[in-house]
């Protein structure tokens, strides 16, 4: 996949080349600037083939690529050659190929020439044809694709007219309509949507279902009527292609040379799909390869499996063996040859009646040795291993226990090579939200103004939630499970785009698309629910009754009078207000309604739109007539002033439309009809409702119960970024504070008691992992101020708030004090219950600070080097003096059984660690909520920004540990709560000894820093889990990946080896499959190793008794056909479906997993055992024949054949010896192979005469069948040859039984027996280790005993403030570090259960990232010291219950 | 939603053998008990192979000549062999150097033929001084299916072998050409059966081969009576160059072939070590063999 993309990219670079230009790398486009004009010649012009552009066009757009795109790798044409080029990139088809060839030499010609082609044919064959499949299944993709319609403008009908996606190019006018998908990068120049805005969906790019919001190029936004493609007279510059999807720059050059800038706000990218926008109308400016989309599809990515490399180097160990037996037989056939003083009759002279001297016949015999002996590198040992991870993988794939009912999602292997690596996993990186946790957040309390609202009602149903929340989700997933099914996979783009074609045209038939499936979006279903993160858990809140009193008195006072004086009001009150508005504003959730769905709500100013849609009518009118009733004249009077008075008037006149309509009345009853009586409305509201009721027939029903929640109307659907976000807005819903519309310049808000209020949305200042916050700045309606509300992690929001608020006075200073101080406790206390903590804060801005701001930001805004930093900067300055609403807390469950996952993965000797983005409190807690923790761990905690700083923490806190295990010495564990700059290799260093570490507030490229550091330093097999696209560089980083199908969208899944749907399943994956297909694939390749070795000894053997002279006395048929047919099935299914111990003893037993997981099974010495045995067996089956034989008048075949027959049943045999079950496959394979074998020799001994030279086998095994010795031989040496084996088999299973075969046996007991011996295990281990354990801190009494005993975490506090790259350092820190340790370990001494190292340092930079500091390097050296140790009782660790 | 099949699941019935003293005990001592007397079967039969009852075969043996190199191995046309007239006046390139004489191709071509072993062997029993000649037999010594069907002379007008053979020439080696080994229309030509036994190249440096059979007179007799003999040999063929030495040996063949003690001694002996590895086995079952049953022995 990669390859073409390469290709494409080449190929346009070099069309660039030649037209004189400078080849710009593409891929490398973060350290290219965007420059004017002058430097034109990187980017491209995109024109219209109109008008007089013509001649121009005709020049720039044959240098692009048109939209046709070709992903296969292969034409009909070059496949051959192609295919056989690639196959020779591989050594081991390279080596066969040289032995092919070596053998048309005549001088060491070894076989037939033809026959040594064989293997290499069916080899390349078989791959060809796999590779000639794959690639025709993506052309026939392709083609689909490239076939798929659109409307393009041809300039000769003067219309848009239907065109294959292949044929679009640069610079053609597009026109699509709602759920079409976009066939090219194209910049948006019209959208019918009345603001300039379209809304994409870019699910196959990134698997985000939320749309996204583009817009028209300025300037052409105020058109009116539909964009004229003849018209169009401007010209497009951009940058050259690159695969950044998050960027794009350009300008439209006017053909008065006005400029207008381009941003990704401009660009609708191939593959996404146009939603909620009637029609748009974009240019062409990147078309097929050259697309963001496809450039950015680097393919399916290959990792080598850690078996693999093993593999690899005992082949080499092969090759040194092979030489040295070929070099044997070149100086025996010169010694043999020289002994004789005359040419003997049986060695032919060369033409010249002469033969060659013995040196060069002995240096002509090492090549004849290598293509007689050539088998032991086992070629097919290659093509086995692929077969068998492919079945492997099937198996895995058909795992019915990865299904997961609720999202009818099963496991996806996304490499196919790397399944043995899951029973090697030492180390596993979780990531935590969505996780380890379900991602379904539910609000749960919140502290408004120092006052704290418990939501225990809302807990209660939570309760409760759990058994209804499993039935409903059930019934709803019926109706999704074939729309979801079609979401899961994504492989690579075009694979995507097919798919949603797909998904639209099943949306066609099932009618009207969204109303059978967005109807329930609102309830239920996790899965579809990724659009809207609205599983009834989440959207349903039940206020709590305190805060709801409070909001009564607000709705009984009228809000307007308050703000006539605001002192009178309450001070809470307005807080509790603010507080809300903040939560249904201060987002970037997108609003839709169900029964017309991804329909936005809108409420434009009116005067420059005809009425769209029954809802906005409905809405506005609801709006107004609210308004108008339930607050005094001033508030309208005061609110219509701050949109023209001309809108108003309007709008005035449009309800008096409305009113006449018929239609509407209808529209508006049917709208009313589920219309719930016993809803708990204001009953001053519903009364003045009904008047307008009266007015306005039953149209304001739905608005009045809309604050509700259960009238169709209400069932707004929230389509949120992240689950945080939408379950805040819900929260607000609930308290009847109703987010009703967005659009890119307002925000409606329904508040009880205050009406609709549609702030003038200024600014959306976006959440950045740095500033971890995000800001709205509204106009305020009423008080026609600018408000800033700010929300964000609390240890930045904290720093942020302004002691001097605009209230100014001495008392509210007081106040804010207080409140600061209790909200603070709040957040603590939240963060310890495992809450996800949020600040909420405001600012009220004069207009004179806001135009002083705005003009930094435009500047920021529009300046276009380092545009990025500016407007951080420019937020950073907005966001400052604000003053503390109050705090909420979110909960985000567990998923279901996550503690006993994570325990029996602990208990496997897999250390676990947890990467995540929260806070300290909030990880540690959720760590023990998972029992990743356990109660009686003790927590180190490591924080600080430097790297010096923190080597000499934890330099003391080993230190710490020693002390306090050699005073103790309780089997009381330790936890290091190690937390470091990740560049640091401290944390590697706790690693070995920590049991599990957590790693809190890490960003993502810190967390791919840690994988990749555990990695590298500890040589450990890494597993990293994710769901997000957070987790993305972790998941490529690690050895195995793995994504969770989650509600963030599939990025993570795109990424991962393995996708899964819930992390409980983790443990069957790496518990059982992970140990089973390490074993199977472990043994197959040992086998492999010994068959072929103990075979091609036997050729080697008779070397000895025909001079070294190359002789086989096997015919050379049978002899290749032996690897290629007769023994090859057999080890296939072995590998593929031997089961050592059965499926349910491994979840129950995970200590088993260690067997897998130290490469027991294959063990160097492993390898040299397997040799040793085939050497053994080999010679047992070539000298038992030998000695029978011994003086007869055997001639060469017919001795052979028993050796050959014999050989035979020893390898089968001996397989069966190996394999752990037999099932009837097994059966039938191996007597197939035996069957197959007599079949073959026997057809080919009845009619093999001559045409085989010089063996012509004729007759020989007919003969042998007669003959009783033959079987007499064949029983005796199989016997003899398997009796070491299979005595050392029983031995060790007597003797010394390994802890699989112990459990094989529980396999055997009946039920009830082996729940007892299982529960007797686990408490031998715990016996046993207690035993060890004080066997270890006997004998050492000092350090090394006890650090392994210890377990830490470590959370990884990375500076808040600089980003990862800015690590401080210098004399100065030195001393404060050191100061702040002495002054913490001396209080520790005191804590005795939670041990904290604080260090706050001031920053600095630190540019080389592996410093030589000295401190660094001696905790380097000591820890790897107690790592030995460590690593030594590593099984300890993990065994503790 | 996976199949829930025995076969994806991975819950297909399986034999699950579980190696340990007790579970293998049985089958050392079976082995044990069936090798043993079988090879005293063999051991017996074995040595009562005698050189003078019923038919006797008459082998000659070489050592140190090793019929069994490559390249010797490969020097043969087995299409000419088997009397294919374009091979026979045109042989393989694989004979080279043996392929042609003079321009002439060699009919039988290639080393194996040329190096034909052309002592003749003579066995008079001496009795009172009078020698009374053996009567050797020279047919039934090769394989029934290379004298009939592997080998044959080519195909023409007539049998007359001089004229069939016409346009070839003898191997360099031999005294006299193909179509004169033997008077006998039936054993001359390519179907001579000492040529057919010399072209069955031997698997091992020493070896022999069957040269002449005696056939038993009546069952009173011995084939071969006690007494004194004389083999006289006429000596064509050196051996000397490769260090090789001759042998003749008389012996009669059982249904295991010839006189070779080595397979019944085997089976008893891998039998016995069975017998007592069951024995072994039976002491370690007896002492540790519980362990196995249960789960608690520690790892």
């Amino acid at each position: 996949m990669a390859d073409p993309i390469r290709w494409a990219r080449y190929r346009w670079q070099r069309l660039i080349s030649t037209e004189g230009r400078e080849v710009s790398s593409s891929s490398n486009s973060s350290s290219k600037r965007y420059q004017s004009s002058k430097t034109a010649s990187k980017h491209r012009i995109v024109i219209p083939c109109l008008g007089h552009f013509k001649e121009e066009y005709e020049k720039v757009s044959k240098l692009y690529m048109n939209n046709k795109i070709r992903t296969t790798k292969y034409t009909l044409l070059n496949f051959i050659p192609r295919n056989l080029f690639e196959q020779f990139h591989r050594v081991a088809n390279l080596y066969f190929l040289f032995l092919v060839v070596l053998n048309w030499v005549p001088l060491v010609e070894a076989f037939q020439k033809e026959i040594t082609m064989l293997p290499l044919v069916v080899v390349l064959t078989i791959i060809a044809v796999k590779d000639g499949l794959e690639d025709y299944s993506k052309y026939k993709l392709d083609k689909q694709i490239n076939n798929l319609l659109t409307k393009v403008y041809s300039r000769k009908e003067k219309k848009y007219i239907d065109e294959c996606w292949k044929n679009v190019s640069v610079g053609d006018f597009i026109r699509l309509s709602r759920n079409e998908i976009i066939p090219a990068d194209m910049v948006l120049l019209y959208s019918s949507d009345l603001d300039g805005i379209c809304y994409i969906e870019t699910a196959s790019l990134d698997g985000e279902t939320n749309l996204k919001q583009r817009q028209v190029v300025r300037g052409y936004s105020e058109q009116v009527s539909e964009i004229d493609p003849e018209k169009f007279s401007s010209r497009i510059e951009c940058e050259s292609p690159n695969n950044d999807l998050s960027r794009f720059r350009g300008f439209v050059e006017h053909s008065n040379k006005d400029r207008v800038g381009l941003s990704k706000e401009n660009l609708l990218l191939r593959g996404c799909t146009v939603r909620n926008t009637e029609a748009v109308v974009g240019i062409v400016v990147y078309a097929g390869h050259e697309t963001k989309a496809m450039l950015n599809n680097s393919g399916p990515h290959y990792k080598r499996s850690k078996l693999e490399r093993k593999v690899n180097s005992d082949i080499l160990w092969c090759v040194l063996l092979l030489i040295l037996m070929c070099l044997t037989g070149a100086v025996g056939h010169g010694i043999w040859l020289s002994r004789y003083s005359e040419i003997p009759f049986f060695n032919i002279p060369g033409p010249d009646g002469k033969l060659i001297p013995p040196a060069l016949a002995g240096f002509n015999m090492f090549w004849t040795m290598i293509i007689l002996l050539q088998v032991l590198i086992p070629i097919s040992l290659y093509v086995s291993i692929e077969i068998v991870k492919l079945g492997q993988i099937y198996l895995i794939q058909n795992d019915i226990d990865f299904y997961h009912e609720k999202t009818d999602s099963t496991i996806q292997c996304r490499s196919l090579n790397i399944a043995e690596d899951l029973g090697q996993i030492q180390y596993i990186f979780s990531d935590k939200t969505g996780t380890l946790t379900e991602n379904k957040m539910v609000f749960r309390r919140c502290s408004i103004a120092g006052q704290e609202y418990c939501h225990e009602e809302n807990a209660k149903r939570l309760e409760s939630y759990q058994e209804m929340d499993s039935e409903d989700e059930d019934s709803a997933d019926a109706q999704y499970a074939s729309l979801n099914h079609m979401s899961k996979r994504r492989g690579h783009n075009c694979r995507a785009v097919n798919e949603s074609l797909k998904k639209k045209s099943l949306d066609q038939l099932s009618g009207s698309y969204p109303v059978a499936g967005r109807e329930n979006s609102a309830s239920d279903v996790p899965h579809a629910g990724h659009v809207a993160f609205s599983s009834r858990i989440e959207t349903d809140v039940v206020p709590d009754t305190q805060l709801l009193e409070k909001f009564s008195q607000i709705s009984s006072h009228s809000y307007q009078q308050s703000e006539d004086a605001v002192s009178k009001l309450s001070l809470e009150t307005t807080y509790i207000i603010d507080f809300f508005l903040a939560l249904a504003i201060c987002n970037t959730v997108v609003v839709s309604v169900p029964n017309q769905p991804r329909q936005k709500m809108r409420h434009s100013s009116l005067g420059r739109m005809p009425i769209k849609s029954l809802e906005e009518i409905r809405q506005m009118f609801q709006r107004l007539s609210v308004r108008r009733l339930s607050s005094s004249p001033l508030p309208s009077i005061k609110e219509s002033s701050s949109e023209s008075p001309n809108s108003f008037v309007s709008k005035l006149s449009i309800f008096k439309m409305k009113l006449a309509s018929p239609a509407l009345d209808g529209a508006a009853q049917r709208a009313a009809e589920p219309h719930n009586p016993d809803s708990p409305e204001n009953p001053q509201l519903s009364e003045e409702l009904d008047m307008v009721n009266v007015a306005a027939g039953s149209e304001h029903h739905s608005a009045g119960s809309s604050v509700k929640g259960s009238s169709p109307l209400s069932k707004l659907c929230y389509e949120a970024e992240s689950p945080d976000e939408a379950a805040l807005v819900h929260a607000a819903r609930a308290y009847k504070c109703v987010l009703q519309s967005r659009t890119p310049d307002q925000v409606t808000v329904d508040f009880t008691g205050l009406g609709s209020l549609t702030f003038q949305l200024l600014h959306i200042l976006p959440f950045d992992s740095v500033r971890k916050r995000m800001s709205v700045v509204v106009r305020h309606p009423v008080s026609n101020k600018v408000v800033v509300y700010t929300k964000g992690a609390d240890s930045v929001m904290m720093d942020l708030l302004g002691t001097a608020s605009e209230v100014g006075t001495k008392n509210s200073e007081m106040e804010q004090k207080k409140i600061k101080e209790r909200t603070q406790k709040h957040l603590d206390d939240y963060a310890r219950r495992g809450l996800r903590t949020l600040c909420i804060a405001k600012k009220v801005m004069s207009n004179e600070e806001y135009t002083e701001w705005l003009n930094h930001h435009f500047l920021a805004e529009t300046s276009i080097d380092n545009r990025e930093e500016l407007l951080l900067e420019s937020a950073i300055r907005l966001e400052t003096k604000l003053t503390l609403l109050g705090a909420t807390g979110i909960e985000d469950r567990l998923q279901d059984g996550v503690p006993d996952t994570i325990q029996a993965l602990r208990k496997a000797g897999i250390k676990i660690w947890m990467l995540t983005g929260d806070k300290r409190e909030t990880a540690v807690n959720i760590a023990y909520a998972c029992k990743l923790l356990e109660p009686d761990d003790k927590i180190f905690t490591l924080k600080s920004q430097s790297r010096d700083v923190c080597a000499l923490v934890m330099n003391k806190i080993l230190e710490g540990i020693q002390k306090n295990t050699s005073a103790k010495k309780t089997k009381s564990q330790k936890l290091g709560n190690v937390s470091a700059s990740p560049t640091t290799q401290a944390p590697a260093f706790s690693a070995e000894k920590c049991r599990a570490v957590v790693c809190c507030q890490a960003t993502p490229l810190q967390k791919s820093v840690l994988v990749r550091l555990v990695r590298n330093k500890l040589k450990a097999m890494t597993l990293a889990i994710g769901d997000g696209a957070n987790d993305v560089s972790m998941i490529q980083v690690a050895d195995t990946g793995v994504g969770i199908l989650g509600q963030e969208g599939m990025q993570a899944v795109m990424a991962s080896d393995f996708a899964i749907s819930q992390f409980r399943h983790l443990r069957k994956l790496l518990l059982v499959h992970g140990h089973w297909c390490y074993t199977r694939l472990t043994n197959m390749v040992l086998y492999f190793f010994y068959k072929n070795v103990a075979y091609v000894n036997l050729l080697f053997w008779y070397q000895f008794f025909c001079g070294f002279s190359g002789t086989s006395m096997t015919d050379y048929w049978i002899l290749i056909l032996f690897n290629l047919l007769f023994t090859s099935v057999p080890p296939i299914v072995y590998g593929v479906l031997d089961k050592d111990v059965s499926a349910e003893i491994l979840m129950q037993i995970p200590q088993l997993y260690v067997m897998s997981q130290k490469s027991v099974a294959y063990l160097p010495s492993t390898f040299w055992i397997t040799l040793l045995d085939a050497f053994y067996q080999s010679l047992v089956c070539f000298f038992v024949p030998y000695f029978t034989y011994y003086g007869s008048d055997i001639d060469i075949f017919s001795f052979g054949n028993p050796i050959n027959t014999a050989a035979l049943f020893i390898i089968l045999l001996h397989l069966l010896i190996e394999c752990k079950s037999v099932t009837w496959i097994h059966a039938v394979v191996i007597v197939g192979s035996i069957l197959f074998y007599f079949v073959f020799t026997l057809a080919f001994g009845a009619t093999c005469k001559t045409h085989n030279p010089p063996s012509n086998p004729y007759w020989i095994m007919e003969r042998h069948m007669t003959d009783p010795v033959f079987y007499l031989v064949c029983l005796l040496t199989t016997c003899v040859a398997l009796l070491p084996r299979y005595l050392l088999r029983v031995l060790q299973g007597t003797l010394f039984p390994s802890p699989v075969m112990r459990a094989k046996h529980l396999d055997k007991l009946i039920p009830e027996e082996q729940r007892e011996a299982i529960k007797r295990w686990k408490d031998d281990c715990v016996v046993n280790c207690r035993m060890e354990f004080q066997v270890t801190s006997g004998s050492s009494s000092s350090a090394t005993g006890a650090v392994s005993e210890e377990e830490s975490i470590a959370s990884v506090l990375p500076t808040s403030k600089t980003p990862l790259q800015f690590c401080s350092r210098g004399g100065l820190v030195e001393e404060v570090s050191l100061s702040d340790i002495q002054d913490e370990s001396g209080n520790t001494n005191s804590l005795s259960s939670e041990r904290t190292v604080f260090l706050n340092l001031s920053k600095e930079t630190n540019s080389d990232s592996y410093g030589s500091s000295n401190c660094c390097a001696k905790v380097s050296q000591r820890t790897s010291e107690e790592g030995k140790s460590a690593i030594s009782l590593a099984g300890l660790n993990t065994e503790q219950v | 939603k996976p199949d829930n099949t025995a076969f994806k699941q991975q819950r297909l019935p399986a034999w699950q053998p579980i190696l340990t003293a007790g579970t293998v005990l049985p089958a050392f001592f079976v082995i044990g008990l069936i090798f043993i007397p079988i090879g005293i079967g063999i051991f017996v039969t074995s040595n009562n192979i005698r050189e003078y009852e019923s038919n006797v075969f008459m082998y000659y043996g070489l050592s140190n000549f090793y019929q069994n190199h490559r390249r010797y191995v490969k020097s043969r046309d087995d299409s000419q062999l088997n009397g294919d007239n374009s091979s026979l006046l045109n042989p393989s390139k694989e004979c080279e150097p043996y392929r042609t004489n003079e321009d002439k191709p060699i009919a039988p071509c290639g080393a194996i033929a040329n190096s034909m072993f052309n002592d003749t062997l003579e066995l008079y029993r001496i009795d009172n001084d009078t020698r009374t000649p053996i009567t050797l037999i020279k047919k039934g010594i090769a394989w029934w299916t290379d004298k009939n069907v592997k080998f044959r002379n080519p195909t023409g007008d007539g049998n007359n072998l001089t004229a069939l053979f016409q346009g070839t020439t003898k191997p360099v080696n031999w005294p006299k050409p193909v179509y004169m080994l033997d008077s006998e229309l039936d054993n001359n030509g390519f179907i001579n059966e000492d040529f057919i036994v010399w072209m069955r190249t031997a698997a091992l440096p020493t070896f022999r081969k069957l040269y002449r059979l005696i056939e038993r007179k009546n069952n009173l007799q011995p084939t071969l009576q006690a007494g004194k003999y004389s083999l006289e040999i006429t000596y064509n063929y050196p051996v000397y160059s490769f260090d090789g030495r001759k042998r003749m040996i008389l012996s009669t063949i059982s249904w295991m072939g010839g006189k070779n003690p080595f397979l019944g001694i085997a089976y008893i002996t891998v039998g016995s070590i069975c017998f007592f590895l069951g024995v072994v086995l039976l002491i370690i079952h007896h002492k540790y063999g519980n362990r196995n049953t249960s789960a608690d022995i520690p790892n």
